[in-house]
């Protein structure tokens, strides 16, 4: 089993060293809702880094070419395209306010010049279309540079319009809008291995979508009890299978993960394999159920494990064994004599997400006092690390962190009861191949990258 | 061994089975908590997990008045929906056209059709058309 406090050594293979790279967004003490950094997400080559905020924006971030002559420098992330991707809504019929605040944000595998995204917030998901343009056509006919029409009887001979190079200039385009199939909250999206369909899911019902039909999709879960008296679960999070296009998972409130198969039935209501720890019952509290609702689950880039988070663990489980996960990692076990304070102040109901690196040698995940932790799988190693300004020199090395349980606390280790709940880590992601990782710690997003490369 | 058990753990039940010491640490904290809890909000139901917890988290968004009873389990309070009805609305303005209209005070937990929204009650309609600081 992993440490609780997080050890001295690095986490990660081969001796991972990170350092803080970037940092960006406002420095303010007063953070505006709006600006609270809601999801993060690497492209499918990494080159490109999308984040969503409660304000309803999309900001993408591209990787610079790496310099030549200094081959040893690593490409920074700057802005490459921001827009407002949805718009606060209020649906008069049911007297709801749908909030603008960016969900879940998925890259589409790239085909073209062009690259696509889905971002969706409680009730819409829209497809995004973010192109280049770096030429301009000049010497129209019918207008002048400026636009204006010319007169067409003062027109006395044709031209070929030629193509120029200018300042490049990134269009986002919203291409397909897909509303009106959720009645309760959407958690979760995700693009199928088909590149064709996706799935979206909200608190009772999973839908499957092709990415050209706006106007109708096919409900594949719905866990919605005839009598809403005798509902007991929700679904929390869902994923389609990295690889295999006719399989997926969703997890629930009650700890446990039930994968589907599509070729089954056209409606997924009875699960192909149900996951679930068993629990000592006499262990049981009040509290039990809601530490042990899982806030996300993600598939290994394998295809072979899928990672859940609950409040207090990370766990791996190996897709053929259903009885047990096959790792359990504590992220802040020293959290569970706090629980009733947690509870009071909501932070027992915060959703943190987890991640694989490309390899799915390692795992991370975000904690309170902007703390995130790292599991190294095959060293069993594990590192909490923190995102803070105050470490923010270029190429400077994180220091691992230890939180105190109780005791005496030592020198440099942060005790239980002076960690900040306000400052917590709900989003990270890792670089689909290399050693980059971007943490969102509320409104500022942390770059860090591995010192060796 | 139960009698030690009492001893050393007051906080829980007695008759308990005979626990592995490390177990017994371990799930010690979660039963403190949950009597802390319950001390605090006696009127905390048992089974955490019922559906009227879960009913608050589906209704999130919902307008109208919170309730100060303690939360579920999902972290919802309790949300009595109100409802906006044009035709109120018209009705209560052309009444009060003779007199002032009433300021918008603070919401009372109220039956639909006593209190009748006005432009002013409702929230700030909020649109983030800045751009994002992560940008600049």
């Amino acid at each position: 089993m992993a440490g609780a406090g997080g050890g001295g050594c690095p986490a990660g293979g081969n001796d991972l060293q990170w350092c803080f790279s970037q940092v960006k967004g406002a420095v303010d003490e007063d953070v505006a809702e709006a600006d609270v950094i809601s999801t993060v997400e690497f492209s499918h080559s990494g080159d490109l880094l999308a984040t969503g905020d409660k304000g309803g924006r999309v900001v993408i971030f591209q990787r610079e070419q790496e310099n030549k002559s200094r081959p040893h420098s690593r490409g920074e992330y700057n802005v490459y395209s921001t827009f407002q991707s949805h718009e606060p809504e209020f649906d008069y019929l049911k007297s709801l306010e749908i909030e603008e605040k960016i969900n879940k944000i998925r890259w589409l595998p790239q085909q073209g010049a062009a690259r696509f995204l889905l971002s969706t917030n409680d009730k819409t998901i829209k497809l995004w279309k973010i192109s280049e343009r770096d030429k301009r056509a000049e010497g129209y006919n019918l207008k002048d540079e400026d636009g204006r029409l010319r007169d067409p009887l003062r027109i006395t001979a044709l031209r070929v319009p030629i193509l120029k190079p200018m300042d490049l200039m990134v269009e986002a385009s919203p291409r397909r809008i897909f509303a009106n199939a959720h009645t309760y909250h959407i958690n979760s999206i995700s693009v199928n291995s088909d590149h064709e369909t996706y799935l979206s899911a909200d608190d009772l019902r999973i839908n499957l979508w092709h990415l050209e039909i706006t106007d109708r999709s096919f409900n594949i879960v719905d866990i919605k009890p005839a009598n809403m008296e005798e509902l007991t679960e929700v679904i929390t999070a869902a994923e389609f299978h990295p690889h295999q296009c006719n399989v997926l998972v969703y997890s629930s409130s009650k700890g446990t993960i039930r994968l589907c198969d599509m070729r089954s039935s056209a409606l997924c209501d009875r699960h192909s394999k149900f996951f679930e720890e068993p629990e000592d019952p006499s262990s049981r509290s009040f509290f039990s159920e809601i530490i042990s609702s899982v806030s996300d689950v993600k598939f290994s880039h394998s295809g072979r494990y899928m990672m859940t988070r609950d409040y207090l663990s990370v766990k791996v489980w190996d897709l053929n064994m259903e009885s047990r996960p096959v790792e359990t990692h504590q992220v802040h076990e020293y959290l569970r004599s706090k629980l009733c304070s947690l509870y009071e102040n909501d932070c027992i109901f915060d959703k943190f997400e987890c991640c694989w690196n490309g390899s799915d040698s390692a795992i991370m995940t975000g904690s309170y006092n902007n703390f995130f932790r790292m599991f190294d799988r095959t060293t069993w190693r594990d590192v909490t690390l923190e995102a803070s300004r105050e470490n923010s020199k270029p190429r400077a090395s994180l220091k691992p962190r230890r939180v105190c349980a109780g005791g005496k606390r030592k020198k440099d280790e942060v005790s239980v009861d002076s960690l900040d709940f306000s400052k917590k880590i709900l989003h990270t992601a890792w670089h689909p191949v290399e050693n980059i990782i971007a943490v969102a710690a509320t409104n500022n997003l942390y770059i860090f990258q591995d010192k060796a490369n | 061994m139960s009698q030690k058990q009492e001893e050393e753990n007051p906080a829980e039940e007695t008759g308990e089975e005979k626990q592995d010491t490390q177990e017994k640490e371990g799930m010690l904290p979660e039963r403190a908590e949950e009597a802390k809890l319950k001390a605090k909000y006696p009127s905390l139901g048992q089974k955490p997990g019922g559906s009227d917890f879960l009913m608050k988290r589906l209704q999130k968004g919902v307008r109208g008045t919170i309730s100060s009873e303690p939360k579920g389990a999902l972290g919802m309070r309790s949300v009595e929906q109100k409802y906006f009805d044009s035709g109120d609305y018209n009705m209560a303005k052309a009444k009060m056209k003779n007199k002032q209209l009433p300021s918008a005070g603070p919401d009372k937990n109220l039956v639909t059709g006593d209190h009748i929204p006005t432009p002013q009650d409702l929230p700030q309609r909020k649109s983030s058309l800045v751009t994002s600081k992560l940008a600049g």
